[in-house]
C-alpha cells in the first residue's frame, strides 16, 4: 500500500479501520480464536515493565475465505460441491467453511460427512485425490467445543494438486469417523493420532496404540499433558526442565 | 541363561514356557534345529515368530510378528514405537530455530531432508519463501542430493549385508563415509547437522568445500559402476531379489507408498518434478523408474537415482554464486555469522566486537532473537520434499508465538513400512528380510 489514503474496493481505508485485516496480529473477528495473548512480549513469568502489561488480545487462525479462491482452488471447490449435490448432500452442511491461506486451500468438513467427502475426492474423475498423506492431530484447548482437530492432506498425482481437509471434535466427544476404508494408508496414521491425541476414529479396523506402550495412561501430544523433564546442572548453574524455562508466546 | 556363562561357546538352549497363547519358545542362537524338532512333534502347525526388536537384520528396533506355516508366512505385522523419542512434543517447547536441531535427528540417514522440509514449512508460514537467497537454495539442493546418495548407499549396503553379501556392505559404507566427510567439512558434523535453518543456512560453505565436493563427484563417477558390476547382473543377487516384496501400483497408492517403492512400480512421481521447491525446476535430471514392482526394481531405481543426484550436484557447483545464505530480514535472520574458531564452532569475533563494543541496539537485538526467538503469524502450512525414501511432509501450526503450536512429520519410512504385510504375506520367511530391506525403513524416522 504505497498511498496511506488509498481505499480498498469496499471504500474503506484499511489503515484507519480498527477491524482491518492488515494490522499486525489482527484478523477482524474471523477465524477461530486459539488462545489469548496477554502483555506486550508474551513472557509468562516475571513482570512486564513495558507499560503494556494489561494488553489482552485473542489470537485467531486465518478466517473463512469467500469466492473466488483463485487458481485451481475454485475448480476443485466447484467439482466437490457438484459431486456432493449429486449424492443428495447439501454442500453447505458437509463443508462448514473454506479457508485459503498461504497458497493452500483447507476445507473444514463436518465430521459425520468426512468418509463421504473423502470417497468423493478420491473417486471423482475431476478430483482424483489418490494419495492421502495421513492425518495430523492438533489440540486447541482454547477453541471451545472444537478442541481436537484432525487434519488430512490429500494429493492428486493426476492433476498435481494438494488440498487439506480439517475436521474437529469436542474434547467431551472425541470421535471422528475413520477413512481407512477409503485410504488404507491411514491405518497407522489414525492409530498414531489416537495414541497421541485420544481422537477415537470410529470404524477403524484395529484402533490400538502404536508408539506408546499398550498400557500407557493419557495421550502425550495433548496440550494438557506435561512435557516432563528434570533440571540439569551445566557449568555450575541449574538449568530448569524445558517446560519450566522462561518462555515467550 | 546362566548356561551360556559357564560354557560361552555352547549353543544356547531354547527356553520353553506355556502361556495362555500356547507354548512360547525363546530362541537366541543357533538352536533352530532343536526347536524345529520339538515343534515338529506338536499337533498344531500354527507358529508365531517374534522377530526383533533386537535383531541384526531388522534395521534397528523394528519388531516383526510373523505367523508361519512351515516356511511360508501367512500373516505379518510390525511392532513399532521402540525408538519413539517425542520429538514432535519437544519441539512445542523450543523456538522455531531450535526445531532444526530436533528434526535432524528423526530419520538419521536423511538429516538434511528433515531440516530442509522443516525450514521450508516455517518459511511458508512466515511468508518469506521468495526471499530465501539463491545461494542458500543452491547449497540446500547440493546437500540434499549428497544426502540422497548417502542414504541410498546405506539402503543398498545393509540390504546386501542382510543377503550375506558383505562386499556390497563394505563398499556402501566406504562410499557413504566419503559423503559424511564432505558433510563434516561443510556443517561441522557427520550427522545431526542442524545446518539448514528457517531463513537460510547456519553458515556459508567453508573455503575449499567446492573443490572437495568436485573431487567427491569424481570419485563417485569411478565408484558407482562397481555396484553395477557387483550386483546388477549377479545371478545370486537377482535370484534373491527378483519377484520378492512384490507391490504393484494399485497397492502403492492405497497404502501411500512413495519414493523408490512407487517408482519401481512404474509411476514416475517425484515431488522435485511435480511440486518443485528450492529451485529444482532449474536443474536437469531424470526420474528413473522400473516396472518390476519388486525388490530388485527398487535396487535399480536407487542405483540410477544416485547417478542422477551426481548430475544435480555438478549443476549446483556450477551454479554457486557468491552471496548471502540467510534471509535479509533482521527480525528472522540469525544475528551472527558463525565462524570456525580454533576451538570449533563459535560466533565471529567481529560480530562480538560490534555488539559488545559499539552498538547497544545490536546487542539487545541479538539477545532477544536468540533467547526469545521470532514470532510466526498464526496459521498452518504443509510442505513436502522428495526425501531419499519418499514424500517427507511437514504440517506446522503456529498460534502466533515464538514456538510451534504443533509440528507433525509425515515420515516416508512410517508410511512405507505399512506395506510390509502386503509384500510378505504368502511369501517365504527368508524373503521377509529382503522385502523389509527394500522398503528401507529407518526407525528414527518411523517412531520419531
Amino acid at each position: 500500500m504505497s498511498d496511506s489514503n488509498s481505499q480498498d474496493a469496499n471504500g474503506v481505508n484499511p489503515d484507519k479501520d480498527v477491524n482491518a485485516t492488515n494490522l499486525p496480529g489482527q484478523r477482524g473477528d474471523q477465524g477461530e480464536a486459539v488462545r489469548v495473548q496477554r502483555g506486550m512480549f508474551g513472557a509468562n513469568n516475571g513482570g512486564d515493565t513495558s507499560g503494556y502489561g494489561g494488553l489482552v488480545r485473542p489470537v485467531r487462525m486465518p478466517g473463512a475465505s469467500s469466492r473466488p479462491y483463485g487458481g485451481w482452488f475454485d475448480e476443485v471447490a466447484d467439482e466437490l460441491e457438484g459431486a456432493l449435490e449429486e449424492q443428495g448432500l447439501v454442500p453447505e452442511n458437509a463443508i462448514e467453511k473454506t479457508v485459503v491461506d498461504r497458497g493452500e486451500i483447507t476445507f473444514h468438513v463436518a465430521r459425520e460427512h468426512l468418509p463421504r467427502v473423502a470417497r468423493t475426492l478420491r473417486d471423482d474423475p475431476a478430483l482424483r485425490f489418490e494419495l492421502c498423506t495421513g492425518v495430523s492431530g492438533v489440540h486447541f484447548p482454547g477453541d471451545k467445543g472444537r478442541e481436537l482437530h484432525a487434519v488430512y492432506h490429500l494429493r492428486s498425482i493426476t492433476h498435481n494438486r494438494l488440498i487439506r481437509l480439517e475436521v474437529s471434535a469436542p474434547d467431551a466427544d472425541p470421535h471422528v469417523p475413520s477413512i481407512v476404508s477409503v485410504y488404507p494408508t491411514n491405518d497407522w496414521h489414525e492409530r498414531e493420532t489416537y495414541d497421541f491425541f485420544g481422537i477415537v476414529f470410529d470404524d477403524h479396523p484395529a484402533l490400538t496404540r502404536i508408539m506408546m506402550p499398550d498400557d500407557w495412561q493419557g495421550h502425550p501430544q495433548r496440550k494438557d499433558y506435561p512435557l516432563g523433564g528434570v533440571p540439569v546442572e551445566y557449568k555450575g548453574a541449574q538449568i530448569p526442565a524445558p517446560d519450566q524455562r522462561r518462555s515467550y508466546s | 541363561m546362566t548356561a551360556s556363562y559357564e560354557q560361552p561357546h555352547a549353543p544356547q538352549q531354547a527356553e520353553e514356557r506355556v502361556t495362555t497363547e500356547g507354548r512360547v519358545f525363546t530362541v537366541t542362537g543357533g538352536d533352530w534345529d532343536e526347536l524345529a524338532e520339538t515343534v515338529g512333534k506338536a499337533d498344531d502347525e500354527h507358529i508365531v515368530v517374534n522377530m526383533g526388536p533386537q535383531h541384526p537384520s531388522t534395521h534397528g528396533v523394528l519388531r516383526l510378528i510373523l505367523e508361519i506355516e512351515g516356511e511360508t508366512v501367512t500373516e505379518a505385522r510390525c511392532g513399532i514405537g521402540y525408538l519413539h523419542t517425542g520429538i514432535e512434543k519437544n519441539m512445542e517447547y523450543r523456538t522455531w530455530t531450535q526445531g532444526s536441531t530436533f528434526v535432524t535427528r528423526m530419520d538419521y540417514l536423511t538429516p538434511l531432508f528433515n531440516e530442509a522440509a522443516y525450514a521450508l514449512a516455517v518459511e511458508k508460514l512466515l511468508g518469506i519463501t521468495d526471499q530465501i537467497p539463491e545461494r542458500a537454495s543452491v547449497i540446500r539442493v547440493l546437500m540434499m542430493e549428497l544426502n540422497r546418495i548417502s542414504s541410498h548407499l546405506v539402503a543398498i549396503a545393509t540390504g546386501g549385508m542382510e543377503l550375506g553379501a558383505t562386499t556390497i556392505m563394505i563398499y556402501g559404507f566406504r562410499d557413504r563415509e566419503l559423503i559424511l566427510d564432505a558433510f563434516e567439512l561443510i556443517t561441522g558434523l557427520r550427522m545431526n547437522h542442524a545446518y539448514i535453518r528457517p531463513g537460510g543456512l547456519a553458515q556459508d560453505l567453508p573455503p575449499g568445500a567446492v573443490d572437495h565436493v568436485r573431487e567427491l563427484v569424481k570419485k563417485f563417477r569411478k565408484n558407482l559402476p562397481e555396484y553395477d558390476k557387483l550386483a546388477t547382473g549377479n545371478p545370486v543377487f537377482k535370484g534373491r531379489m527378483q519377484d520378492v516384496g512384490y507391490l504393484d501400483l494399485a497397492g502403492c497408492m492405497a497404502l501411500g507408498a512413495t519414493g523408490p517403492i512407487l517408482r519401481a512400480a512404474g509411476l514416475p512421481h517425484d515431488l522435485r518434478k511435480a511440486q518443485p521447491y528450492c529451485g529444482y525446476q532449474d536443474y536437469d535430471f531424470d526420474v528413473p523408474t522400473a516396472d518390476t514392482c519388486d525388490s530388485y526394481g527398487r535396487f535399480l531405481v536407487r542405483l540410477e537415482e544416485m547417478r542422477q543426484s551426481l548430475r544435480i550436484v555438478e549443476q549446483c557447483l556450477d551454479r554457486l554464486e557468491p552471496g548471502p545464505v540467510m534471509v535479509a530480514d533482521k527480525k528472522i535472520a540469525w544475528p551472527a555469522q558463525l565462524a570456525l574458531g580454533p576451538d570449533g564452532l563459535g560466533n565471529s569475533l567481529d560480530h562480538i566486537k560490534k555488539i559488545m563494543g559499539t552498538s547497544m541496539e545490536a546487542l539487545i537485538h541479538h539477545f532477544k532473537l536468540v533467547t526469545e526467538g521470532f514470532r510466526v503469524p498464526p496459521g498452518q502450512a504443509y510442505t513436502a520434499v522428495e526425501s531419499a525414501k519418499g514424500e517427507l511432509g511437514v504440517h506446522v501450526v503456529s498460534d502466533g508465538g515464538t514456538r510451534p503450536h504443533r509440528v507433525h512429520f509425515r515420515d516416508p519410512s512410517f508410511t512405507n513400512l505399512q506395506t510390509m504385510a502386503a509384500m510378505c504375506e504368502g511369501g517365504m520367511v527368508a524373503d521377509v528380510i529382503v522385502a523389509v530391506a527394500s522398503i528401507d525403513p529407518v526407525m528414527g524416522g518411523v517412531d520419531r
